[in-house]
């Protein structure tokens, strides 16, 4: 959902599809650009976990239901642009990706790059989400009265 | 006392070579993958998850077949890897009005927005064997229907419009995290729902029974259970902003329980909360029952001595981990502990024997 009043919209937007994103499928498009941009670290790939909080009832106060396994890492491209990343999982080359693509994303290549790795990736994000939704739909109850015989 | 004893490193040895050999079993049956395991024992994928307290679904796959199956050796795995990870932040409080159902029922609504939706449910299967799938073969496409995109709201909004049943206003008190602070008496819901959620599913379904079955009976309804998939979004420090950084699934399970009201409060209904990793609806359900049972004193109802409603017992006894832990060290060697108890029996007998004695000759 992009809320336009956001300046940082666009860049959440795409950080979350590339923490989404199938690791191969995210290399396979970021490699079939080309060859990747020099970079140096500025934290190499880094495993951890997250503490994922939920809310009593849904909506009250605060509690922690659990970890998970998240990646993270930050990179600078020779322009001096940063990239940083936080996938879920344990994966350093999807994170190592993931950062690539957000800094790329700050650059004037960021229109080609969004064409070539982006677009792809929400397009089957998207495919993925309506095909579990329509698998859902087709459970949904049709209820229906059955017609008593008069006296 | 405890007495290191050295010696057994042999037998140690060759007991995990056999072990490692019993775990890959007949060797002239495929091996099973890590990726197997996740994708088609998935509902034990996800008890090791939920009760690991750790939502990676290949480090629980990997668990369960290192385990030779055994969820609660697995879970332990799962636990003991979860410490060596640097704790990275805390999430923002996951938004399951936002979830992306892939099942969603209420059982005190018919016709509700979002519909029923059934998903892929044990339900209504006659729980008889099923011969085909010892046989390898395709299974059918589950069939498609369009699917409508609209908000699937919470059923407790419902009736939350006619006041009838109690609020559960936002709040933004940091919560207590038991993996930091040990479990301390009394507990906040906050922390009695953290314990809940990583508790034994069969310890939960247990207490769960003992409240239907009258022992602090709290009338629940499903008011609702949802299953499906949910974004994870973290400030992030450096940038300055929430991301999403990942996606998971959930189960959620609000009951709508009786409450004939108090000195403060009108009669209402109360709610009862389980949040648990993965599809997981038996635990969902369960910690729903406990968590409301264990809210008596809060709403102002009577202890009735009840084990679901003593948080202590409820809250120390839940954790399987701790519980096998305890349980399997009697196994190990007692020898010097024993080898006092033996001396003191024998002593008491000779004590015994001498006054029989004396009796005898009087």
């Amino acid at each position: 959902m992009i809320d336009d009043a956001d300046p940082n919209a666009p860049r959440k937007a795409w950080m979350g599809l590339l923490a989404r994103a199938p690791a191969e499928r995210l290399a396979a498009l970021l490699d079939a650009r080309g060859p990747r941009p020099a970079m140096t670290w500025l934290r190499t790939p880094e495993l951890g976990s997250v503490m994922v909080r939920g809310r009593a009832g849904g909506t009250g106060a605060p509690f922690n239901l659990g970890e998970m396994t998240v990646t993270r890492c930050a990179l600078r491209l020779p322009c001096g642009t940063v990239g940083h990343a936080y996938v879920q999982g344990r994966d350093k080359a999807k994170a190592e990706a993931a950062a690539i693509v957000d800094a790329l994303m700050q650059t004037g290549a960021a229109e080609a790059v969004r064409r070539a790795i982006l677009d792809p990736l929400a397009q089957e994000d998207a495919g993925r989400r309506e095909a579990r939704a329509a698998r859902a739909a087709a459970t949904k109850v049709d209820f229906f009265t059955v017609v008593r015989g008069e006296d | 006392m405890y007495v290191a004893v050295k010696g057994g490193e042999r037998a140690i040895g060759n007991a995990h070579a056999w072990l490692a050999e019993e775990r890959r079993g007949d060797t002239a049956v495929a091996e099973l993958s890590v990726a197997q395991i996740r994708e088609q024992l998935t509902l034990a994928v996800n008890r090791v998850m939920a009760e690991g307290s750790l939502y990676d679904r290949d480090l629980a796959a990997l668990a369960i077949k290192q385990a030779r199956g055994d969820l609660i050796e697995a879970i332990f795995l799962i636990r003991a890897y979860r410490t060596t990870l640097p704790r990275l932040g805390a999430s923002i409080p996951v938004d399951t009005a936002a979830m992306a159902c892939d099942r969603r029922i209420s059982a005190t609504f018919k016709d509700l927005p979002g519909g029923q939706v059934l998903g892929p449910t044990f339900d209504y299967t006659h729980r008889l064997l099923d011969f085909k799938l010892a046989a390898e073969g395709a299974v059918p496409e589950a069939p498609l229907r369009a699917a409508e995109s609209g908000p699937v709201p919470h059923v407790a909004g419902f009736l939350n419009r006619e006041g009838l049943i109690e609020e559960a206003p936002q709040d933004d008190t940091p919560p207590p995290d038991l993996t930091r602070e040990p479990l301390a008496m009394p507990a906040d819901r906050a922390l009695r729902l953290q314990a809940l959620a990583r508790a034994d599913e069969g310890f939960t379904l247990g207490m769960a029974y003992s409240t239907q079955r009258g022992y602090a009976r709290t009338h629940a309804f499903v008011g609702e259970l949802r299953i499906g998939t949910v974004a994870v979004e973290m400030d992030i420090p450096e940038l300055g902003f929430a991301i999403e950084i990942g996606e998971i699934t959930l189960t959620e399970c609000e009951t709508v329980n009786q409450f004939k009201g108090s000195k403060t409060e009108p009669p209402q209904f109360t709610r009862g909360y389980g949040l648990v990793f993965g599809q997981t609806e038996r635990k969902a359900i369960s910690m729903a029952l406990v968590d409301r049972a264990l809210r008596w004193q809060e709403l102002g109802e009577d202890d009735q001595g009840a084990p679901a409603q003593d948080a202590e017992f409820v809250l120390y006894h839940g954790d399987n981990i701790q519980a096998t832990g305890f349980l399997e060290h009697i196994k190990l060697p007692h020898y010097v502990d024993f080898q006092s108890e033996l001396e003191l029996v024998r002593k008491l007998r000779r004590e015994a024997g001498a006054d029989a004695a004396k009796e005898a000759v009087q």
